[in-house]
């Protein structure tokens, strides 16, 4: 690992004034610290942002939500006001990573985790997110669970949190600080395809930091789902966050946003207009589904993620359903 | 460390930080790179936090960091500065069950239940357990708790495998950790 200078960040304006051009800010540390180690990031100083005053969950009059991104995963999934007004947001929190890296990760380390496609990760290998212009071996190579939508010949990765995918569907934004001002991203922007340019995941400058995720207001069922290789601790093969509004027999509202499926959080806004307005029946989520997944583009190796695709977002509208 | 990347030629940067271990305070001249789990095993000489991985992967380097469970594998020392920190070494004392042969609720469960076979997952597996029961006795709810708004339920089968996901055991002593986890958690 390449020797670092370590700053703590008191304050907002600290923090942004400490970033230079070899800076990383610290949260937990659980994936800067272990791209480190495997040499894919080589900071020469470190700004701890853990001990900014944004460790708090404010419920505002109107049920939406304000998360400062400095509080812990797991203080998110346990917060008493989030399990009762987005519990998709819990359940997608506690489907991530494991009890003791939950403890230690941010929700701003979370959002800006990197890939974990297996070629990004070894130093040895070219690859277009880390080394531009090294091609993209996973693309013709081993890629059973890369992306099937929104792909490009320059990088095939998906995005890994299960936060991001529930934050997609409840229309979160986050608020991002540099030296300039105060900036408020909708998610839906946040994130980039990966297009001619895979090293940038996000739409931040070098040195923005974000400060805070707001969430709106929810007024719906929601549940979040994954499938993954393991029954637990492994990242998705895909996962849906829904939500689901039904009176009378017909679809009020309804949100779906897929992770494990590209670049960034999947948000299935054609299923979702399909679907408001009609009868809440099996037949319906069907045909929805099918329509989001005619856009897909599957690699050699990961054509099952359409059906699994299909298959969670009817059993996850089924089960919503139900309730109503 | 890995020398690929120590190539630049920038000379390391050491820094001071005082950690309390085991109700112990010490104050330890580090490199900023130095990671928790190395401090613990290689400045303080205590090896029970084990390197499985080194990536966050295993859980066997787990250890109490300001009372919860965490990965010391990932957690910089320097980070850390002025934390306190329980290893398996100091569980029995943080139990109140210090002195010859003390061990606490956990550790003395594992030994009736045979909870382990060559060990190495073991120290994490203790720490994390307890730090598990902690968050359990909080009311914290995990992935397969059914119902988020309800009072969290006892701990079954189902809900100690879950929470305790983070902690692989090569020898797959699984059932007896269940057991033993489930006997403390009752
Ligand atoms: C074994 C393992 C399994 C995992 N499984 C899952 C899983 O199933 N699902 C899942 O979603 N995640 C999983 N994770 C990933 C985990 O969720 C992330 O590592 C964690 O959320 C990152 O948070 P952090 O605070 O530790 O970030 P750090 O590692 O500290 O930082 C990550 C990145 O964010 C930047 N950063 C941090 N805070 C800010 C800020 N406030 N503003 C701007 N930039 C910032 C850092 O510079 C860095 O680039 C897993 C991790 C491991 C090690
Ligand atoms: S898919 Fe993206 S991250 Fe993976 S090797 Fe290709 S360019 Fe790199
Ligand atoms: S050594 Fe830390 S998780 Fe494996
Ligand atoms: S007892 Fe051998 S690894 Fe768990």
């Amino acid at each position: 690992m390449r020797p670092f200078t370590y700053e703590r960040a008191d304050s907002v304006d600290d923090a942004v004034a400490l970033h230079g051009e070899q800076t990383r800010y610290l949260g937990g540390g659980t994936n800067l610290v272990d791209l480190m180690r495997l040499g894919v990031e080589q900071p020469d100083r470190l700004v701890d942002v853990t001990r900014l005053p944004y460790d708090q969950i404010t419920v505002a009059p109107d049920g939406g939500l304000l998360i400062g991104a400095t509080v812990r995963n797991s203080d998110l999934a346990v917060s008493w006001s989030v399990r009762q007004t987005h519990p998709l947001l819990s359940q997608a929190v506690l489907a991530g990573a494991s009890g003791q890296i939950r403890n230690q990760a941010t929700v701003g380390g979370n959002l800006l985790q990197r890939t974990r496609c297996s070629y990004f990760q070894d130093i040895t290998k070219p690859c277009n997110k880390r080394d531009p212009g090294s091609g993209c071996p996973a693309r013709k190579g081993e890629n059973h669970n890369m992306a099937i939508f929104g792909h490009s010949t320059a990088c095939v990765a998906t995005h890994p949190s299960d936060m991001a995918v529930a934050l997609a569907a409840l229309d979160a934004s986050v608020h991002v600080h540099s030296r300039e001002g105060k900036r408020v991203l909708p998610l839906s922007d946040f994130y980039r395809f990966p297009k001619d340019d895979p090293s940038r995941d996000t739409v931040l400058k070098p040195g923005e930091l974000i400060t805070e995720v707001e969430v709106p207001p929810l007024g719906m069922p929601s549940s979040y789902r994954k499938v993954r290789e393991r029954a637990s601790f492994a990242f998705a093969l895909v996962s849906i966050a829904g939500a689901l509004k039904v009176e009378d027999g017909v679809v009020q509202d309804c949100r779906i946003a897929l992770g494990g499926v590209a670049h960034k959080p999947w948000r299935a806004h054609r299923a979702e207009e399909m679907l408001r307005g009609v009868a809440a029946t099996k037949e319906n989520y069907l045909r929805a589904a099918d329509a989001e997944l005619e856009s897909a583009h599957p690699l050699r190796e990961n054509g099952y993620k359409i059906p699994l695709a299909r298959n969670l977002i009817v059993r996850t509208m089924l089960s919503l359903g139900e309730g109503a | 460390m890995d020398s690929a990347n120590t190539r630049g030629g920038a000379p390391p940067v050491p820094v001071s930080i005082t950690l309390t271990v085991n109700g112990r305070e010490h104050r330890l001249d580090i490199d900023t790179r130095a990671s928790l789990l190395d401090v613990l095993r290689e400045r303080l000489g205590l090896t029970g936090a084990k390197k499985g991985c080194d990536h966050g992967q295993c859980g066997a380097c787990t250890v109490l960091l300001d009372g919860r469970r965490a990965n010391s594998c990932l957690a910089l020392a320097v980070a850390n500065d002025g934390a306190e920190v329980t290893t398996v070494e100091g569980l029995a004392e943080a139990a109140g069950a210090a002195g010859e042969g003390g061990l606490s609720p956990i550790q003395e469960a594992f030994v009736e239940r045979d909870a382990l076979q060559c060990g190495y997952c073991t120290p994490g597996q203790l720490c994390s357990a307890t730090g598990m029961l902690a968050e359990a006795a909080e009311g914290w709810p995990s992935f397969v708790t059914e119902d988020l708004a309800a009072e969290p339920p006892a701990l079954d089968d189902a809900e100690i495998r879950e929470r305790m996901s983070g902690n692989l055991c090569r020898c797959g002593a699984y059932v007896n950790i269940v057991a033993a986890v489930r006997e403390v958690g009752a």
